[in-house]
């Protein structure tokens, strides 16, 4: 006999028929009736109606009945509230029944009746329950207050349910201290500044003892508040780790995870030179690894995690790389989260095995997949150089499948591919120009159209090819047609003969015919440039791209810091913080990592590889998709160099093109102007696309003026290096450039002396900057602006300032330039002195200076040695100030003066330093404390210089 | 924390039966559960978590049931699906198969369980064994065994009630190795790994206390013995009743049992075996006109120990006809509903190679649909043999009443993932 026979009244009147079952004297009769009311409410019927004669049930000495009567309670109480007051009375005797299932079972569904006049009478019950002697009520009790709290807060508290709480932490059984746990957790998330859960050592080992003998859920609510603690010190946090790490080896793979939160937590506190914190890494690779067997929906939330734990910690499963092959039965979203982890754990080590499984993986028939597997082919070039010549002919091969999506994947990969490796794989573009007409996906469009445009020189009918799609150009994607409006450009300039007529067309159709606003700004950004300077519309459109880095989609560190907090929660699932997702959790502190509460610098260790080497400059990351347009306005938009008044026409040494140039735009513009108000309005338009760096010559007069006083003698002024040569006249073609580095009055500047050696005069002079660690750039254009005869020397400041682009250089205050003249473009690169970058402002309070140099981790800290220095420490501090090292204090112990100076930098990093001097001793001792340890180097550097200067 | 509501549907997304635990969410959002999923399925980008405005779902399926939670909060995403396949643990354990039917004949036991498994989205006791024994089927029969909580559910030996007692105490232990294998198309080994289990049925009296030796070579490491052959586990995961700070200070397996049938421990185990069964494939396939495949296959283990009930499945186009089989041994057979030839063979001796050969015809029209290409998989049990040499060097049994006891155990090995790709 089953229950179904329940669902199978559908009479009519049975409403009726019930409350009279309901009402019947025999007991076995109401059960029935009672499960029939269950049954309907189960099935979606509305039986509320019945709510007098159902409470009426209520009193019952069995307990089955009396269970089925509490359901509905809570099933219907808050569309009745009056009529649910009549059960309080029940309630509260049930709170004191001898038996104990009856007990917890009224304090546990009274928590669940949200009806705000019940609340008020749970309390006293709800107090006794607290106390009671039997272990299974007290938890369910515990329970109950959180529920209690959600509904009303004030009273929770005003009642002192929450001390009481908090008892139940040292509760002897451990079911209990879980349970309470779990209740403090959920109100102090729920008000993140009640200061609840005031973790204490010794309410953190009494959690730590519980851990061992509770359920696996009160595990992982105890491993979850546990996460929230932050240890006091590196060794509170290994004991913590040592007691927690034996959770790794539970059969639930809930409490592996919640497990693997703390630690990876906790071991960033931890020195890495303790043997304790390599044993720790180790013992987390097996448990990572298992989590994959588990059920498919375990594992995909085990492989999100991991894809940031990797992230974070590559080395901990940088061996494992055969247990992320995909399986053929693995769900999609197990394969695709696979693939994921596969490239960021490919090396040089593993990459054959990795492409050989990704090319298996790309003749598949799951299109997602399929595309996928061909994407990470591409990132695997980008990734491990060695690989790249096998990637492409790799994805060559998969080309010649003709599989449409797989070519049209293929192509946009390899675009970035060339973006690597510029001038490398070009022998492929012929394959690739044979795939042009199976193209229907803008990316894959935009992808080829960009490497036509690239590499217009080197294919014959590029002119053809680019036509081709001009065609359809208004039925294109705004991604395809900025693509081919940029390409179209660069072929001009490329072949500037044949192409003009192209070129007029694709502006026109770009600035006349659209409605997209950043189409036509950029048709009249090219179309401005072409006709006022053509010289510098070829530098700002052909310029040297950067190279893209190697780790695309990496999580922005601070994001991952938040997420590792989050590892095991829905946010490690979806990547996102839990702001993004819950609503009202706005305005709760974000978690972070211990050990790095400032700033993300001081979390970049030298052994966490790729990963963590991001923080202080940011990886200039290429987005793999959908971000084409964002990507390709910096690309060609980068800092422009010469935008000065055109060039004197007469010189001899004029290129051959420029001429050409000239003449076609001329034409071009003639015609159109003549006819064309779009065009004039163009023009008259002010130049607001142009980057902010164009506007610095009022500051660089100032410097001259500076210049002229620093000439006849500020002694206290900022170290300058003398002049050293720094591009020899036999490497480029007779011009010698030699030059310094100098601060004036805060303004970082760039002098140079450049020498003609050539027979032949020298014109157009521009400079730009690569990529450096600082951002630093050219604040305006270099003003030579006489051309340089035979022979002449010339002097120029050219002003700097550090708003350009960052990427980290080897040494870090490397800096490469190229200075381009009539006659051609040099390369070189020079080093500056970073006391360049100290700022006015780098004066620490004294306080500060005190906490800072306590925060800053020792392992942070290095020591140098200044040898053969014969300054007081008087005259060491104010020569230091000059170059903005400041002392703010001294102090004199046995002889020996240490002096603390501060020191920031451009990028806001701060530098914190004690100088000691020894009476009689020529050796100093300089130590410095940082964020970033990297730049210490460098500063020692300086710090010898300004001294011995 | 975790769950805000619970939800049992059935394939067409009606909802069986729920339990709202915190009240956050708001019930009938589970509306919008299906047509989301159905969504996802359309555009090939299946998920086990779905979201909808802020109200998450995160599911699993079971036979023809989905077994959905509600969260709106930053729940702990592992927590709610170690959880759900709980639920669907206990479920079975009560109703044998948890299915459509079986909800709707147990609702009252089922909403019984559903308050007793969780109290406002914190799981609570899930133990199959001890709640049957203060929730039951047949509630008027045992209404008086049901009037107190058996301690165990709260006591800190939560898996074993007090009292048992058996006439003769006896506990069988199982060693299970499980060989997963992933072969490229080449021949070579891509991935191999042994999972062991070691299972208990134990029927013991009384609150026995148990200790477990195994030829662990840290174990060995750490007392300093070293004789005959030790075992390095990679990584060990253990049922709860193992204390795992006593194994993680001196690699001690201590523990009281669960009474009956339970999984004690797993292991997984990284060094490379060579596959058990070898399997060499040629498949030729004449596109619209014939299949051809040979197969053969080679015992890789002890020429005396024997394999058992060996399977070998061969894929086949979906559009194949015609079968035609030729075997040295055992019995080939066409499954045209999973694409599939099966060779069965019943007893594989070690050492030994057999062969099949198989024919099919193929339309003349091009099968339109492209496919997969799924591997060969292979099914066998060889008993009284395990791959990693793990051994049961003893296993004490000491109980307060001072019985003896006997140990019983069984080794076998068996196919786990075991997949070799093909070049078709």
């Amino acid at each position: 006999m089953t229950d179904s026979k329940y669902f199978t009244t559908t009479k009519k009147g049975e409403i009726f028929e019930l409350k009279a079952e309901l009402n019947s004297d025999k007991k076995e009769k109401k059960k029935e009736a009672v499960k029939k009311v269950i049954a309907s409410m189960t099935v979606g019927k509305d039986v509320s109606a019945l709510f007098p004669d159902v409470v009426n049930c209520m009193q019952t000495d069995n307990l089955e009945l009396k269970k089925l009567v509490y359901l509905y309670l809570m099933n219907y109480a808050k569309s009745q509230p009056d009529m649910a007051i009549m059960a309080v009375n029940t309630f509260v005797k049930d709170c004191e029944d001898p038996n104990p299932l009856i007990r917890a079972l009224a304090v546990r569904t009274m928590g669940c009746i949200r009806v705000d006049k019940i609340t008020e009478y749970l309390c006293e019950p709800l107090r006794k329950c607290l106390k009671d002697e039997d272990p299974y009520v007290r938890k369910t009790a515990a329970v109950c207050v959180a529920k209690l709290h959600d509904i009303n807060a004030q009273l929770v508290e005003d009642q002192g349910f929450l001390d009481t709480l908090k008892d139940l932490i040292s509760d002897s059984n451990p079911m209990v201290v879980a349970n309470a746990v779990a209740a403090l957790s959920e109100i102090a998330e729920s008000h993140p500044n009640s200061n609840l859960l005031d973790l204490n050592p010794q309410t953190i080992n009494k959690l730590l003892t519980a851990l061992n003998e509770c359920t696996e859920w009160g595990q992982i609510f105890i491993l979850d508040c546990l996460a929230n603690y932050t240890p006091r010190d590196d060794r509170e946090s290994q004991s913590i780790c040592e007691r927690v790490t034996p959770r790794l080896s539970h059969a639930n793979s809930a409490v592996v995870l919640s497990a693997v939160k703390v630690l990876m937590k906790f071991m960033e506190m931890l020195p890495k030179d303790l043997d304790y914190y390599g044993t720790l890494l180790k013992k987390l690779a097996p448990p990572l690894v298992t989590l994959l067997s588990a059920e498919p929906e375990l594992q995909y939330v085990a492989l999100r995690n991991i894809n940031l734990i990797v992230q974070r910690r590559p080395e901990i499963l940088k061996h494992e790389m055969k247990v992320f092959f995909v399986k053929y039965n693995d769900p999609i979203y197990v394969k695709l989260e696979k693939l994921d982890i596969m490239i960021r754990l490919a090396s040089q080590a593993n990459i054959a095995q990795v492409l050989a499984e990704l090319k298996e993986y790309a003749t598949e028939v799951d299109v997602d997949f399929v595309r996928k597997a061909v994407r990470a082919i591409g990132r695997c070039a980008i990734k491990v150089e060695q690989s790249a010549e096998r990637c492409v002919s790799t994805l060559l091969d998969l080309i010649q499948t003709k599989v449409n999506y797989v070519v049209q994947e293929a192509i946009v990969v390899i675009k970035d591919i060339f973006r690597k490796y510029p001038n490398k794989y070009e022998s492929v573009i012929g394959t690739l120009c044979e795939n042009l007409d199976s193209l229907d996906e803008p990316e894959a469009r935009a992808a080829m159209i960009w490497i036509v445009g690239e590499y217009a020189e080197r294919i014959d009918n590029a002119d053809e090819l680019l036509e081709s799609f001009l065609e359809g150009f208004h039925d294109e994607s705004t991604q395809v047609q900025l693509q081919l409006l940029t390409a179209i450009v660069k072929l001009f300039l490329k072949k500037p003969t044949e192409t003009q007529e192209l070129v007029q067309q694709v502006l026109s159709l770009a600035t006349q015919d659209s409605d997209n606003p950043d189409l036509r700004d950029r048709g009249y950004i090219y179309w401005r440039l072409l006709s006022t300077d053509p010289v510098a519309a070829k530098e700002v459109v052909l310029a040297e791209k950067p190279l893209i880095s190697e780790e695309t989609d990496l999580i922005e560190p601070t994001l991952l810091e938040e997420l590792i907090c989050h590892i095991g929660t829905l946010a490690s699932v979806y990547h996102k913080p839990p702001s993004a997702f819950v609503e009202g959790s706005r305005g709760v502190q974000h978690k972070r990592l211990a050990g790095s509460a400032g700033s993300g610098e001081s979390v970049e260790s030298p052994d966490a590889g790729s990963a963590a080497g991001a923080s202080e400059a940011p990886p200039a990351v290429i987005p793999s998709q959908g971000d084409l347009l964002g990507d390709l306005l910096n690309l060609d938009l980068t800092p422009p160099t010469t935008a000065g008044p055109p060039p004197p026409p007469s010189s001899g040494m004029q290129m051959g093109a420029m001429d050409l140039l000239g003449g076609g735009l001329d034409s071009l513009l003639g015609g159109d102007l003549g006819g064309s108000p779009a065009m004039g309005a163009g023009f008259a338009a002010p130049p607001a696309a142009m980057p902010a760096s164009f506007s610095a010559p009022v500051s660089s007069g100032l410097d001259d003026l500076f210049d002229l006083g620093g000439g006849v003698g500020m002694p206290m002024g900022a170290y300058s290096p003398p002049k050293t040569v720094w591009l020899p006249a036999m490497k480029a073609k007779g011009l010698e450039i030699s030059g310094t580095f100098a601060r004036r009055a805060g303004v970082i500047q760039m002098e140079m002396t450049l020498t003609n050696k050539a027979m032949s005069v020298m014109t157009d002079f521009a400079i730009q900057f690569n990529r450096n660690s600082f951002g630093l750039a050219p604040a305006g254009p270099l003003q030579v602006l006489s051309p340089l005869s035979p022979n002449q020397s010339i002097e120029v400041t050219l002003p700097l300032n550090t708003v350009g682009p960052v990427m980290k250089m080897d040494p870090l205050n490397n800096l490469q330039v190229a200075v381009k003249n009539n006659i051609d473009v040099f390369y070189f690169s020079c080093q500056y002195p970073i006391s360049m970058l100290f700022v006015e402002d780098g004066k620490m309070e004294r306080q500060v200076f005190l906490a800072t140099w306590k925060d800053i981790p020792n392992d942070n800290e290095s020591q140098f040695q200044i040898k053969d220095c014969h300054l007081s420490s008087d005259a060491s501090s104010s020569k230091l100030q000059g170059s903005n090292i400041f002392t703010i204090a001294k102090r004199t112990v046995e002889g020996q003066d240490m002096l603390y100076q501060s020191m920031k930098l451009t990028n806001g990093i701060w530098l914190l330093a004690e100088l000691r001097v020894q009476t009689g001793n020529p050796n100093y001792t300089v130590c410095l404390k940082c964020r970033a340890p990297e730049v210490s180097q460098c500063v020692f550097q300086s710090y010898e210089a300004v001294l011995k200067n | 924390m975790s769950a805000s509501a619970i939800f049992v549907l059935d394939l067409k997304g009606k909802v069986l039966i729920c339990r709202n635990y915190k009240g956050d969410v708001d019930m009938a959002e589970i509306d919008h559960f299906m047509p989301l999923l159905m969504q996802h399925e359309e555009e090939g980008l299946i998920c086990p978590v779905l979201s909808h405005g802020n109200v998450h779902f995160m599911w699993i399926k079971h036979s023809n049931l989905y077994l959905v939670a509600t969260t709106n909060k930053n729940s702990n995403a592992s927590l709610v699906y170690s959880f759900l396949y709980k639920i669907v643990e206990v479920f079975t354990e009560y109703f044998k198969e948890l299915e459509e039917e079986s909800i709707q004949d147990n609702f009252v036991v089922v909403y019984e369980l559903l308050d007793e498994l969780m109290d406002f989205g914190f799981p609570q006791t899930t133990d199959s064994k001890i709640l049957q024994e203060y929730i039951t089927q047949e509630g008027a029969k045992l209404e008086v065994a049901k009037s107190k909580v058996p301690t165990t559910v709260t006591n800190a030996v939560s898996w074993r009630s007090e009292g048992i007692k058996y006439k003769k105490n006896e506990v069988f232990i199982d060693v299970i190795e499980s060989i997963n294998v992933l072969v490229n198309a080449n021949g070579s080994v891509m991935s191999s790994d042994i999972v062991g289990s070691i299972k208990l049925k134990t029927m013991l009296s009384g609150m026995p206390e148990l200790r477990l030796g195994l030829n662990d070579r840290v174990l060995f490491a750490l007392t300093g013995r070293d004789k005959g052959k030790t075992v390095v586990m990679e990584d060990v995961k253990f049922h709860q009743c193992v204390r795992l700070s006593r194994f993680d200070s001196d690699r001690t397996i201590s523990f009281i049992p669960p009474d009956g049938d339970s999984e004690l421990m797993s292991y997984r185990i990284n060094t490379h075996v060579k596959p058990l069964i070898w399997i060499e494939s040629v498949i030729e396939k004449f596109s619209h006109s014939r299949v051809e495949i040979m197969v053969k296959a080679k015992g890789q283990f002890k020429k005396q120990s024997v394999a058992n009930n060996v399977e070998v499945r061969v894929p086949v186009p979906s559009d194949a006809d015609s079968p035609k089989f030729k075997t040295s041994t055992g019995n080939a057979k066409y499954v045209p509903e999973k694409n599939l030839v099966v060779w069965t063979i019943k007893s594989f001796p070690g050492g030994k190679e057999f062969l099949m050969r198989a024919h099919f015809c193929l339309p003349s029209v091009e099968n339109a649909e492209v496919e997969g290409k799924p591997p060969i998989t292979v099914k066998f049990e060889i008993p009284y043999f395990t791959v990693s040499g793990i051994q049961v060097r003893y296993m004490k049994i000491i109980e307060k009443s001072g019985y003896q006891a006997l140990p019983w155990v069984r080794y076998i090995t068996q196919s786990g993932d075991y997949q070799l790709r093909t070049n078709v």
